[in-house]
């Protein structure tokens, strides 16, 4: 139980510890004001375990310059379905998994000001928290749709009775949005499980690879392990499996995924569409993002930072960890569609940002434009014959997607408490009835204009990086489209200057209940100086964070670029008619 | 193979001979098999007999019927324990007219365990008190007894029998409330639309039999196959004997979406479900469909494959075995013949007609059923009512992994086990889902006097634990993990999957679809649970020390069951092992 050493104890307590303090909290009869304080710490704790991984001062240590997943762990869970208690972290999840401690605890901290049902918002806050963490450390295809899942219901009830005026409505879009969307993930995991088989892989992959991917107990000695996975290899039946890196190997190097399925399409095209609408409700990208300025705007202040800084980038995650590394196929395809939806979004969010008169929704919307960054990043396959399989721009844009994502959740997360800290005082958004708050509000307005320029993405501010990275590799892949999205740095840049103009300078503050600003008090200080801290130190010190996820992102890319190699030098050699598919082994 | 105890052949069929061999199948293969069944209706004997005496009038009904189920629950445990439920062999009891199998067993515990569990919900909840006690407890043991014989129908006689077993003392227990004008409606809208669906039902039974000159579902199996179907199909030829089959095919139908409150035959449900009190719901909504399903995969298992097992085939050239075959035919030994296992893969082809026919009724009925419940469970206010629909849609989602079986047992008997293993383990889930659900109704029905969703609001403050565990339930029954009820889901819709093909994958994305729309009006419930503010006028909700423990009881299992599914999920799987 308290073996730390062991990474299937340290990250199962690492994600289940907030599950299992909000059980306790519910049987313990305690004021609001403990039970506030016994869940910041328990969030305290956990963002506590992912920082001594960082530094390796635990012994389950997080090394950077590592490509690999690290810390892996692999337990039967559901045999009948193959279904294994496997997680593990990489470049990739590593970051989010901190950023998602780091967030979750600032956003329980300003928790402080509710005080309606504190027991229950707090459990369901801590629920959340073990979701959200969980979704980035499965590596398990079903465990995975389990936390995505499990997150739903207390994020439901966290906007619906915490919320403001139209709670109701707003969590309930919320919930049947991200429902629609992972049913039909359900949907495209089945299909991907029935049609895996670890079987194909024997020839195709060589062995260390196999069993990196732990479809074979890890905890075995070497030659047990080769043996144990020949056992596997030269099974009868179709070795079906919801090992998420071992669907990345078929995926990759087996014909597995290209059968036919429907409508003339292949197996893959569709399992891509079916998971990357899924994701793409959660990004938001347009024209599935209108649950998000809902949500954000009835959500409490706490709520919104998880929702802007954590919920958001399980999207992105999702496509950058699952969609392509497992579909190639339909990623190669369908690459122009992914990116025009990237640039839709970031431009269409930055008009709409433009264009809202209240202070949340706007930064709701530019939630929806900086996302469409990501999407972008992510979708850039500047990688094929035309580029001589030169995968430097398309590791830039990954890269940049990636720090936006991180980026993205400092400055959103802070922008949200900004706002939160203003409302909390004058009880409205409106922004044109704001004005002048600096000469009230110094410390709060001199923070504020910070995380708001991090989020617009000045240089020498996390914001920046990422952008600049996405812009320049896009350039590489569709010049139209490097310059639409380099014109919405202007549309940011836009909106952000006339939103500070309009809330922080001006004369004097006309708006209601203006005696009640009051300055920062040392809890709200305590939030948002480190959110700035870190929005500075990533813009100044971008390789900090990218020696963590950059061998991760770059390994995908190299990958992908090396199918794209096989998958283009195979189609030029034969005609393209006589496309030959090869079926895959009839079921028993 | 052979493990069961064979007779001897008789090298003439005469009477001696015939009644020793009909003696010795009885009494040392059909009633140690079925000792169950008769705890159960020495239990009503008692609890009708123990009425008439003044000296047993003391004795309260209830502790009579508990004893009876527990001691038929200790007989309904294999004897190595449910885990071995695996072992127990394929074997026809009384002359083919009922089928002992692992699902057999595996049902016959379920509805008996069910039972336990609702005699103490009954006895909580006040609905049998001690004066009409031996009513409802003899009255809801029949109706278990008949499900047993539903579960285990091997023959279109014990078909009806068992439906109308199980019916008939549905129809009462619908009314079992006296003067409540409610009530009595609801029970006799039950009994006539019962007796028109048992009716199509006997005349789709009738020509069936007639056609193929059989009751027993496998011999029917092999004279259809020995017919030659795909030829008639395919020739045009034969197009009246087609239709006749056909027919009985819908009418059989009818008699089981009935049972199963299936679209276009669900008219009674919801009016039933708020007629009757929510116990009785519970009993209906879990019990019965349990049963009809048990009966919906027997009739398609047996009528769309043949018996690979060698133990039954023998048994079926035999002519006691083959009992109804001697009565009815003269015995041309085509079924013999079609049956043996050399036969196996082109008899597989010869019932295709019969399972593409199953597949495209069952996956019809069942897209239907599972929608049309769904959006009808919107517009209702009344709680009961909801969950009427609710089973509806469930009971959609069910026969959809029916449809995956039918299709996979022309293919691959492993696959056809799996979907039937997903469809108990979905029982399984339901039966806590539902349990819970109805069982809280009741409770608080007791305590607040109302069965309106309106009345729930802020229940949560009221009563934590029961809104709570109210909460937990519906979310299950939307099928969002942690919760069993996503595990069930999931299970069908890999059998789904698993089937492959068109009409199946249609069937995967309606069923996806009607989960996202069944979220709304669960929702709406826990909604007005968890966040709408409780009325000024009610103070504190209590059910009771007891009640709260009987719902953590059941509502538990739905998240436990949910994290850790691997038990049921053996347990179902344990369960398929032989029905094919």
């Amino acid at each position: 139980m308290l073996e730390f050493a062991n990474p299937t104890v340290f990250l199962s307590w690492l994600v289940f510890l907030p599950a299992v303090v909000a059980l306790a909290l519910a049987f313990i009869p305690a004021s609001g004001e403990t039970i506030k304080r016994i869940s910041l710490a328990a969030t305290a704790v956990v963002f506590l375990m992912t920082v001594y991984m960082t530094f390796g001062w635990s012994t389950v240590h997080f090394k950077a310059g590592t490509e690999g997943m690290q810390n892996t762990l692999s337990h039967p869970w559901i045999p009948t379905f193959n279904i294994h208690y496997f997680m593990g972290t990489d470049g990739i999840s590593f970051p989010l998994i901190v950023l998602t401690a780091f967030v979750s605890l600032l956003a329980m901290a300003a928790s402080w000001p509710i005080n309606k049902f504190v027991k229950g918002y707090c459990i369901l806050f801590l629920l959340l928290e073990t979701g959200m963490l969980g979704v980035f450390c499965a590596l398990d295809f079903f465990l995975f749709y389990v936390f995505w899942e499990v997150m739903l219901l207390p994020m439901y009830f966290l906007i619906g009775i915490w919320g403001g005026p139209r709670k109701e409505y707003a969590a309930i879009k919320f919930f049947l949005y991200t429902l629609v969307g992972s049913v039909l993930m359900l949907i495209a995991i089945l299909i991907l499980y029935f049609h895996s088989d670890l079987r194909a892989l024997q020839d195709k992959v060589p062995p260390a690879q196999i069993m990196a991917t732990g479809v074979v107990a890890p905890g075995l000695e070497e030659a047990a392990q080769l043996a144990e996975w020949s056992k596997i290899a030269s099974a009868d039946t179709p070795q079906h499996t919801f090992n998420i890196l071992a669907l990345q190997l078929m995926g990759q190097h087996t014909d597995l995924f290209s059968a036919p399925l429907w409508g003339g399409y292949s197996l893959q095209w569709w399992a891509f569409v079916l998971l990357a609408i899924g994701f793409v409700i959660k990004v938001p990208s347009v024209p599935l993002h209108t649950w998000l300025p809902d949500a954000h705007v009835e959500a409490p202040t706490p709520i919104s930072m998880i929702l802007a800084g954590v919920l958001l980038k399980m999207g992105g995650y999702g496509l950058i960890r699952i969609c392509y590394p497992i579909c190639p196929q339909a990623g190669y395809d369908l690459a122009h569609v992914v990116c025009f939806i990237g640039a839709l979004s970031m431009v269409y969010g930055a008009f709409a940002a433009m264009a809202q008169t209240d202070f949340k929704r706007l930064v709701a919307y530019s939630s929806v434009s900086h996302m469409g960054y990501v999407v972008l990043g992510l979708g850039v396959w500047s990688a094929f014959a035309g580029t001589q399989y030169n995968p430097d721009y398309w590791k830039m844009g990954m890269n940049g997607a990636m720090f936006q994502m991180i980026a993205h959740g400092i400055s959103s997360a802070g922008m949200f408490f900004m706002v939160g800290v203003v409302y909390d005082r004058v009880h409205h958004r409106n922004l044109n009835e704001f004005g002048g708050l600096f000469a009230k509000m110094p410390v709060y307005s001199g923070l504020a204009v910070g995380i708001f320029f991090a989020g617009l993405g000045l240089p020498g501010l996390c914001g920046f990086i990422g952008e600049v990275l996405v812009v320049l590799s896009v350039w590489n892949y569709n010049t139209t489209l490097a310059v639409v999205s380099a014109a919405v740095v202007i549309l940011t840049a836009g909106y952000i200057l006339w939103a500070i103009q309009r809330v922080y300078l001006g004369a004097q503050y006309k708006g209601p209940h203006g005696e009640a600003l009051s300055p920062l008090t040392f809890r709200e200080l305590s939030i948002a100086a480190p959110l700035l801290a870190l929005a500075i130190f990533f813009g100044v010190n971008p390789k900090s964070l990218l020696n963590y996820m950059q061998p991760s992102v770059d390994k995908t890319v190299v990958e992908l670029t090396e199918w794209t190699k096989r998958h283009e030098s195979a189609a030029a050699a034969k005609p393209a008619t006589a496309e030959t598919i090869i079926q895959r082994p009839d079921k028993s | 193979m052979v493990k069961s105890y064979t007779p001897e052949l008789p090298s003439a069929v005469n009477l001696p001979s015939l009644i020793q061999a009909l003696s010795s199948d009885t009494l040392q293969l059909s009633l140690p098999r079925f000792v169950p069944e008769l705890v159960v209706c020495a239990t009503i004997v008692l609890l009708l007999v123990a009425r008439i005496p003044r000296l047993t009038a003391w004795l309260d009904p209830f502790w009579l019927a508990l004893a009876g189920v527990l001691i038929a629950l200790r007989f309904a445990i294999p004897a190595g324990g449910l885990t071995e439920l695996g072992t127990v062999e394929r074997q026809e009891l009384f002359t083919g007219m009922l089928v002992h199998d692992s699902m057999t067993v595996f049902f016959r515990f379920f509805l008996v365990a069910f039972a336990f569990a609702f005699i103490i919900l009954a006895r909580m909840t006040g609905l049998a008190d001690r004066r009409d006690g031996q009513d409802f407890y003899s009255l809801l043991l029949g109706a278990t007894l008949g499900m047993c014989i539903m579960a285990s129908a091997n023959h279109l006689m014990t078909v009806f029998l068992g439906i109308e077993m199980a019916s008939v003392p549905s129809y009462v227990l619908a009314g079992i409330i006296k003067g409540r004008r409610r009530a009595s409606e609801a029970s006799l809208k039950y009994v006539v639309f019962g007796a028109g669906a048992a009716g199509i039902m006997l005349y789709g039974i009738s020509l069936l039999a007639g056609l193929t000159g059989s009751a027993h579902l496998p011999t029917i199996a092999a004279k259809l196959a020995a017919m030659d179907l795909p030829a008639l199909v395919a020739g045009g030829k034969g197009a009246g004997t087609l239709m006749v089959l056909v027919l009985a095919g819908l009418m059989m139908m009818v008699g089981l979406a009935f049972k199963l409150s299936a679209v276009p035959f669900h008219f009674w449900c919801p009016d039933v479900f708020e007629g009757a009190s929510a116990e009785i719901d519970a009993f209906l909504s879990v019990a019965s469909k349990a049963a009809a399903m048990a009966l919906l995969v027997r009739v398609v298992l047996g009528l769309g494959t043949l018996p690979t097992d060698t133990t039954h085939t023998a048994a079926l050239a035999h002519p006691i075995s083959a009992h109804t075959v001697a009565f009815y035919q003269s015995g041309d030994g085509a079924a013999a013949e079609a049956a043996s296992p050399s036969a196996v893969s082109s008899t597989s082809i010869a019932l295709a007609p019969v399972r593409r026919f199953m597949v495209l009724l069952l996956s019809i009925v069942a897209a239907i059923t599972c929608t049309f419940g769904n959006l009808a469970a919107y517009g209702q206010t009344n709680i009961k009512r909801m969950l009427a629909y609710s089973t509806i849609a469930h009971a959609g989602y069910m026969m959809m992994a029916v449809a995956a079986t039918a299709q996979l047992a022309g293919t691959s008997s492993v696959g056809a086990q799996e979907a039937v293993a997903s469809l108990l383990f979905y029982l399984l889930a339901y039966v806590f889902m539902n349990l819970g659900a109805f069982a809280i109704v009741a409770f608080l029905r007791n305590t607040i006097g109302s069965e309106e969703i309106a009345d729930y609001s802020g229940l949560i403050r009221s009563a934590p634990l029961t809104g709570i565990a109210f909460t937990v339930v519906l979310v299950s029954l939307v099928g969002i993990p942690p919760m069993v009820g996503f595990i069930g889901k999931f299970a069908i819709f890999q059998a789904l999957v698993m089937a492959g093909g068109f009409w199946m994958i249609t069937l995967l994305v309606i069923a996806s679809l009607n989960t996202a729309i069944s979220l709304v009006y669960y929702l709406r419930v826990a909604k007005a649970i968890c966040i709408d503010p409780p009325p000024a006028e009610r103070g504190a909700v209590s059910i009771g020390i007891l009640p709260a423990v009987y719902v953590v009881a059941v509502s538990l299992p739905v998240l436990l069951y949910g994290i850790v599914p691997a038990r049921l999920l053996n347990l179902a799987t344990e369960a398929v092992k032989h029905i094919l």
